[in-house]
């Protein structure tokens, strides 16, 4: 019995411990709370320091997308009309966020490190439609020193679709 | 065959036929010696070393040729000093190959380390990506890490156009050679060739326009990586999004069998669309090829041009409407008189359509005035008697056989036809080609024989009357010499085509040639097996057309009418004259094929279409239809092997299948429930069509194993044609297979040829026209309108090369550009590209004098 009351004052005594300490609430969405760097978000393509995106619409991400999340149209480049290096493009990219499970999976398939899960968690939508993300949202801004895409480029320089690999040793 | 020799790949015995080479012996048994250069339809060169294993062969004691053994009695072998290829290598009696060995596997391991040492590693962008067999061969046998810089890579082309259709990649490319001797061995068109030797060595187009072959697509799928791609799939999709689909080419009628690669597109507004056609093997019909008309030519299912919604005119306009108002006002139309009605059917419609479309007219409206829209051939009648046996197979004639092919150019016709005839005359069989003029297959031909225009019966008939009597052996020429061919010959097949003919001469034709085949000569050929006669109809379904009976004299099954009806011709001229109230065309357009001029003093005019066609402006009430690619039918090819297709695409506006247009007004008519689908109305075929007795969609989609095995999942014929898992389709047996057949009655014709210089219409596979003009990748190969003529007949008639002129066709008037040719005949002018017309023509060429040049 006596017991019994010891325990609950215990209890209590954490209950009024807290009480008195400053509150852990974040008032989202005023207030945001920084993520871990590997924290995986909303997705984004990325681009050459040049403006040229770095996605060639090999659809790698969407084959190996568990979720089955992505679309991909590919299209071919020219010099006068480049989007990216080497000769395939993507014309439509989707990525629809109601389907994504946020593994990552699409970025570790892709060989040009286009598609970055990147911090943004702020995905909501009204209806299914907008939850597809196309390629002008996913993209990111140009470069400072780039050039929006398409460009006008010199022939035979952008001839590699795929950044060089490593050399062996 | 009686030639078999055993052998043992490692450790497991294997029996094959003498010539077979190790590395096809061992695919028989599942062991999959990796290859590149080598392909089972091509001669092997040895040039990629990726086969290599060791040999073993038994050994003899010299001096009496007894096979020596071991102690423990097995034979002794003799491996040799190296490895050797399994794709050049014939097996022998006793001989053991490994594969599996250390220096096998070291040896493989090499072979693709010195293929990639140049290889860019473009796969993420590479078409061939997912269905590569130097990706997977890399991954089954290659090393993982690479030794060289890739700084030290060859950088070369990635964008070299080898024709209009074709892409090069040069980086690609791993110098297998298996194109260029496509193209060589195969096709005979050696347009494309290696250049240079070494790491410069590069594969260039010798002619002008380059690439200039209907088979150049075969090479995109032959080769083993991704350097040859196709103007209309380059980077189109990768290979695994993409849906397979079986289908029945639509073009001609050798019916390839064919697979529709399908994808949802963004830029279709989610539509699932077309992105490829490839081959799906039936080594008894196309092998594994198909030409660059069924290929390309598939545009026009998804064109924005398509009908989508039932018109009917109203104030002079066709204005939208509903389909029950559209079909209430047809059906009530068209029930009057049922000699005032008549139904002209095009013979791209499926057996189902054609059935229906008898049997409204028929059943429903009483009426036997039915016609195929655009009479270019007869004799189905005689082919359904003594045709191309069932169980035949092109590929079986060799040696001792003989072919025969009149008034066609089966080059341009029918091109899977000419691949395989080409082939069996170089197997050995004697060819016999009887034409107006020169055509591709004369350099194949044992004899050829160059009739003059209008002499084609006559010709014809002193080959068979010739064949008939053992020939006197003192009298030789071609025509004596080839009689005596085709009358020795163990298995006989004929071919026989409309060109120069009029619609009455190919009845006589087909006949004379029917009774070449009834000639008793210890063996008859018509009833066996590969032989028979194969009518090069112009369409890809006008067999099932005569089968369906959709002629004025025969009903379904080829049962005589007590009274036959009008003809396509008596329905032009009773169309002309008043006769004739209401006319039903399906699936053709007789106004734009210059047939019929215009609608004449026709009270109502009913046409189903994809197109608003010439005839279709014209009409009153305009049915939209669907393409073969939306829906599921059947067509029978020119060999009567019935063949099923799928549907692809989802089905264009508010468009509905033909037969079921037909069988819902048949529903207005009187003719009870339209059945709910194709499957049910083929049913009723297989029902009232002896011919077609016990078939249905099941058995028409049975499969069996085919050999050579190269459209699997197994890792070195990837890409290649596809597996075929839905149908190989089944030939129906002709007359003579079951009894006798009587010797026909030829009939004479009066042919009323005008002397003077004559011009005959000549075909060409990408002729303008609906389909052709839908797909923007081969409109560079459109046929032009030319005249093509003999030298001495352009100096008589004064034009030159590339002059204008104006011919007359079926009574307007046409410009079409000269072309002098000294292959063409004296005294016939070829003309191509513009609307067909019957039998030669009096060529009366008006040289158009354009004012520009008048000036100089
Ligand atoms: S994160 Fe995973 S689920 Fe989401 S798109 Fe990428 S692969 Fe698909
Ligand atoms: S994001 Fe990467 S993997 Fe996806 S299509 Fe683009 S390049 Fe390929
Ligand atoms: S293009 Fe292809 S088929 Fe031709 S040689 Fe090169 S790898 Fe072989
Ligand atoms: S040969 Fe005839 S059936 Fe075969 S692909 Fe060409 S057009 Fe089509
Ligand atoms: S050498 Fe045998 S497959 Fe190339």
């Amino acid at each position: 019995m006596f017991g019994m009351i010891a325990e609950l004052a215990k209890g209590m005594g954490i209950t009024l411990k807290h009480f008195f300490q400053p509150p852990v609430t974040t008032q989202y969405p005023e207030v945001k709370r920084p993520v871990r760097n590997r924290f995986k978000g909303r997705h984004e393509l990325k681009r050459y320091d040049n403006g040229l995106e770095r996605c060639i619409g090999c659809s790698l991400c969407a084959a190996a997308c568990p979720a089955d999340a992505i679309f991909v149209e590919a299209a071919e480049n020219t010099d006068d009309e480049r989007y990216s290096p080497g000769e395939r493009f993507a014309r439509v990219y989707e990525i629809n966020m109601l389907r994504c499970i946020f593994c990552g999976y699409c970025e570790d398939a892709c060989p040009t490190q286009a598609i970055v899960l990147e911090h943004n968690y702020e995905l909501s939508f009204y209806d299914r439609q907008s939850a597809i993300y196309t390629k002008d949202m996913l993209i990111v801004d140009v470069p400072v020193n780039g050039r929006p895409t398409p460009q006008v480029v010199e022939p035979g320089v952008f001839t590699k679709a795929i950044p060089m690999m490593e050399n062996p040793e | 065959m009686s030639d078999l020799i055993t052998l043992t790949i490692d450790g497991v015995e294997v029996s094959v036929a003498k010539g077979t080479r190790i590395a096809d012996a061992a695919k028989r048994i599942g062991n999959d010696i990796p290859v590149f250069c080598h392909h089972p339809k091509l001669e092997p060169v040895g040039m990629c070393r990726m086969c290599l294993v060791e040999v073993g062969l038994p050994v003899r004691d010299r001096a009496t040729g007894a096979l020596l053994t071991n102690a423990d009695g097995s034979p002794q072998l003799n491996f040799g000093r190296g490895l050797q290829t399994a794709c050049t290598i014939q097996v022998s009696e006793g001989m053991v190959v490994r594969t599996a060995t250390e220096p096998v596997l070291e040896a493989r391991k090499s072979v693709i380390e010195f293929l990639l040492t140049s290889h860019p590693l473009d796969c993420p962008i590479c078409d061939k990506g997912g269905e590569c067999p130097l990706q997977n061969l890399t991954m089954a046998h290659g090393v993982g890490q690479s030794r060289m810089h890739f700084g030290d890579k060859l950088k070369l082309d990635k964008h070299v156009p080898l024709g209009d259709l074709i892409y090069l990649d040069r980086e690609r490319c791993i110098q297998c050679a298996r194109c260029i001797r496509f193209q060589e061995e195969v096709v005979d068109d050696p347009v494309i060739r290696f250049h240079n030797r070494g790491r410069s060595l590069e594969i260039v187009t010798l002619s002008d326009p380059g690439f200039d072959s209907v088979w150049s697509g075969n090479t995109t799928d032959i080769c083993p990586v991704g350097a040859l791609t196709t103007a209309d799939f380059r980077f189109g999709a990768r290979p695994w999004e993409l849906t397979p689909v079986a289908s029945i080419c639509p073009h001609c009628p050798v019916g390839c069998n064919t697979t529709m690669s399908t994808r949802r597109e963004a830029m279709a507004n989610g539509r699932t669309v077309i992105k490829r056609i490839m081959p799906r093997q039936n080594e008894a019909v196309n092998e594994i090829w198909i030409c660059d008309k069924g290929r390309f030519v598939h545009h026009f299912a998804d064109h924005a041009n398509r009908l989508t919604q039932p018109l009917i005119r109203q104030n002079g306009k066709l204005v939208e409407t509903s389909w029950g108002e559209a079909l209430d006002f047809v059906a009530g139309k068209l029930q009057i008189d049922a000699h005032m009605v008549a139904g002209l059917a095009g013979a791209r419609l499926s057996n189902e359509d054609l059935f229906a479309f008898q049997r409204l007219f028929r059943d429903g409206l009483k009426s036997q005035n039915i016609d195929l829209a655009k009479r270019r051939l007869a004799g189905g009648d005689v082919a359904a008697q003594v045709g191309l046996s069932s169980g035949s197979n092109l590929k079986d004639l060799g040696k001792g056989d003989a072919i025969l092919v009149v008034a066609s150019d089966l080059h341009d016709e029918a091109p899977v036809w000419w691949l395989r005839v080409k082939q069996a005359a170089e197997r050995g069989a004697t060819l016999v080609v009887a034409n107006a003029r020169a055509t591709r297959l004369d350099a194949f031909a044992a004899f050829s024989l160059h009739y003059e225009a209008g002499q084609a019966l006559a010709t014809v008939n002193q080959l068979v009357s010739m064949a008939k009597v053992e020939t006197d052996t003192a009298v030789t020429n071609d025509i004596v010499s080839a009689a005596e061919a085709l009358f020795k010959a163990e298995n006989l097949v004929i071919f026989y085509g409309s060109e120069g003919l009029a619609y009455d001469e190919t009845d006589a034709l087909a006949k004379l040639l029917g009774n070449l085949l009834l000639i008793e000569n210890g063996h008859k050929h018509a009833g066996r097996v590969n032989n028979g006669l194969v009518p090069v109809w112009p369409h890809n379904n006008t067999q099932g057309a005569w089968d369906m009976g959709v002629h004025p004299a025969y009903a379904p099954g080829y049962k005589p009418v007590k009274e036959a009806g009008l003809d396509a011709t008596a329905v032009y001229a009773a169309v002309a004259n008043g006769d004739l109230k209401a006319l039903y065309i399906a699936g053709a357009d007789p106004v734009g094929d210059g047939l019929m001029p215009d609608r004449g003093k026709l009270d109502f005019l009913v046409v189903q279409e994809l197109f608003l066609t010439d005839t279709a402006v014209l009409a009153d009430v305009v049915l939209p239809a669907q393409s073969w690619a939306e829906r599921e039918g059947t067509f029978t090819t020119g060999e009567r092997r019935v063949q099923r297709y799928y549907p692809a695409i989802p089905v264009v506006g508010q468009s509905r299948p033909d037969w079921q247009i037909l069988a819902q007004i048949g529903e207005r008519v009187g003719l009870g429930k339209p059945a709910f689908a194709a499957s049910l109305t083929f049913k009723d075929v297989a029902r009232i069509v002896p011919q077609y007795k016990g078939m249905d969609y099941r058995t028409l989609a049975q499969v069996e194993k085919q050999w050579p095995d190269v459209g699997g999942e197994d890792l070195y014929y990837g890409g290649n044609a596809y597996e075929n898992r839905s149908g190989l389709g089944q030939q129906w047996p002709v007359t003579a297979e079951k009894s006798a057949v009587a010797h026909f009655d030829v009939p004479t014709v009066k042919t009323g040829r005008k002397d003077g210089l004559q011009m005959m219409w000549t075909a060409v596979l990408y002729a303008p026209g609906t389909l052709v003009d839908c797909s923007d990748v081969i409109a560079p190969r459109k046929a032009q309108p030319v005249a093509a003529l003999h030298g001495t007949d352009a100096a008589r008639l004064a034009v030159a090369d590339g002059d204008w002129v104006e011919v007359m066709v079926n009574g307007t008037a046409v410009q079409v550009t000269v072309r002098v040719d000294d292959r063409a005949p004296v005294g016939l002018v070829l003309v191509a590209g513009v609307p067909w017309w019957p039998g030669t023509a009096v060529a009366d060429l008006k040289k158009i004098v354009a004012a520009a040049l008048a000036v100089n």
